[in-house]
């Protein structure tokens, strides 16, 4: 069986990293496999761990009143699932469901802070990778919201 | 070039079937009065009318290996495609062409297609993805990235599987959905990383919304595509189809005579001029 370190240096936001730091996230870490329809998250809820998904696909969704539940992004394998577990207020801003069966690395964020807080370069690795993911996200949003079929 | 009386007189065809795809767009299939196969290439377009309704240029969404039928998806935006989409069986529209510039299915033998489509964009594609698979062996890996605006937007699903078993990958993907939509949620360039595609050894031909193909062209040359080898599909305001009115000028070139598909690299200049 493959070692968390092993499983989280070949995603994106944790890809080139150096093994020590690999190695202090993966404390933060463990494996988890969900089945199709699982709530990973939700809306409101204390952010206190999230996800990078191994296997599977997940569904960011807002419930909005009259309307329904509306998935908003999918997310697939090598994506990391949830965001406000880094920043205050720690809550999060959307549900996320399990479409299919998953396999998950699980970590615990206020871990992962600390051992950011203690060690500055690998707060400042990890936040530059994080943000690189949040940029790529911002951006697909705002093309999202232009709704460019609806008016071709 | 043209067997008939010439491409400024429009011949006569009857709908023989029509077929609803979407809360505004239809596929139409037509055969000419005359008996006459219609012989066309991959991304050329017509002009279409119903009699009084006005005239619109109409790419060509059917099988180029069936010349007997002439297939239009035609998207109800207006008075003359709300005439078009209106006409069932029986009905007679009068067709110009074909006209216009094909996408490259013989420049890129050999290499990956990475087919970049949005919305109605599939329809001009179409023809492209079916001569693509009846030669399938003289390709690499074909790919189909599509984006549509929500599940029941997406045009031909029911053929989206048959190709897929022919040989083509197929990615799909919506910008919204409820919970039932089991698919990929997100922008089209999104699936660009997922495909892991071959950029350097990838033909691209793209058909969609202006600013979504900026989009996905840009996340496509990140991937490693030559601007040089990518393809797209334009749109402007066609009228005679035979350059000479000049109304669908595109920067030194005119859209109806030297397009509508354009080398993404001549073509992309005079998309960045708002005057243009």
């Amino acid at each position: 069986m493959q070692r968390i370190e092993e499983l989280i240096s070949i995603a994106p936001v944790f890809e080139g990293l150096a093994s020590e730091h690999l190695a202090l996230i993966a404390r933060c870490g463990h494996n988890e496999r969900v089945p199709a329809g699982t709530m990973l998250l939700r809306e409101g809820q204390p952010a206190e761990r999230f996800f990078l998904i191994r296997r599977g696909s997940v569904a960011v969704e807002v419930h909005a009143p009259g309307r329904g539940t509306l998935v908003i992004e999918t997310l697939h394998a090598g994506d990391p699932v949830g965001l406000s577990w880094l920043f205050a207020p720690y809550r999060w801003q959307f549900d996320t469901r399990a479409v299919e069966p998953c396999e998950l690395v699980v970590f615990d964020g206020a871990c992962l802070r600390g051992k950011c807080e203690e060690d500055h370069e690998l707060g400042y690795q990890l936040m530059s990778r994080f943000v690189a993911n949040v940029i790529s996200r911002f951006q697909a949003t705002r093309f999202q919201l232009l709704d460019v079929y609806g008016h071709a | 070039m043209f067997a008939g009386p010439g491409p400024m007189v429009p011949e006569p065809f009857e709908v023989v079937s029509s077929r609803q795809d979407t809360d505004d767009t239809w596929t139409l299939e037509l055969e000419a009065c005359s008996g006459q196969p219609f012989v066309f290439a991959p991304g050329q377009f017509t002009m279409l009318s119903a009699a009084g309704a006005g005239e619109v240029p109409i790419s060509i969404s059917g099988d180029p290996d069936e010349p007997e039928r002439l297939v239009h998806t035609v998207r109800a935006v207006g008075l003359a495609t709300e005439a078009i989409c209106a006409a069932g069986p029986g009905r007679r529209l009068l067709v110009r062409g074909p006209f216009g510039e094909p996408w490259p299915i013989e420049q890129a033998e050999g290499a990956d297609v990475v087919i970049a489509a949005g919305g109605i964009g599939l329809a001009p594609l179409r023809p492209a993805i079916l001569r693509l698979l009846v030669r399938r062996r003289r390709y690499g890996r074909l790919v189909l990235l599509y984006g549509a605006r929500s599940p029941d937007q997406l045009l031909y699903p029911g053929e989206l599987d048959a190709w897929r078993s022919r040989g083509l990958e197929v990615w799909v993907t919506v910008d919204s959905a409820g919970p039932e939509w089991l698919g990929h949620v997100g922008v089209v360039t999104r699936l660009v990383r997922r495909a892991r595609l071959d950029g350097a050894g990838s033909v691209v031909m793209s058909c969609g919304p202006e600013v979504m193909m900026r989009f996905a062209v840009a996340t496509l040359r990140d991937a490693g595509v030559a601007e040089d080898r990518i393809f797209a599909s334009m749109e402007r305001n066609m009228q005679c189809a035979v350059g000479r009115c000049g109304h669908c000028q595109l920067g030194p070139t005119l859209v109806c005579r030297d397009g509508p598909v354009y080398r993404w690299r001549e073509a992309a200049p005079w998309l960045m001029i708002r005057e243009v």
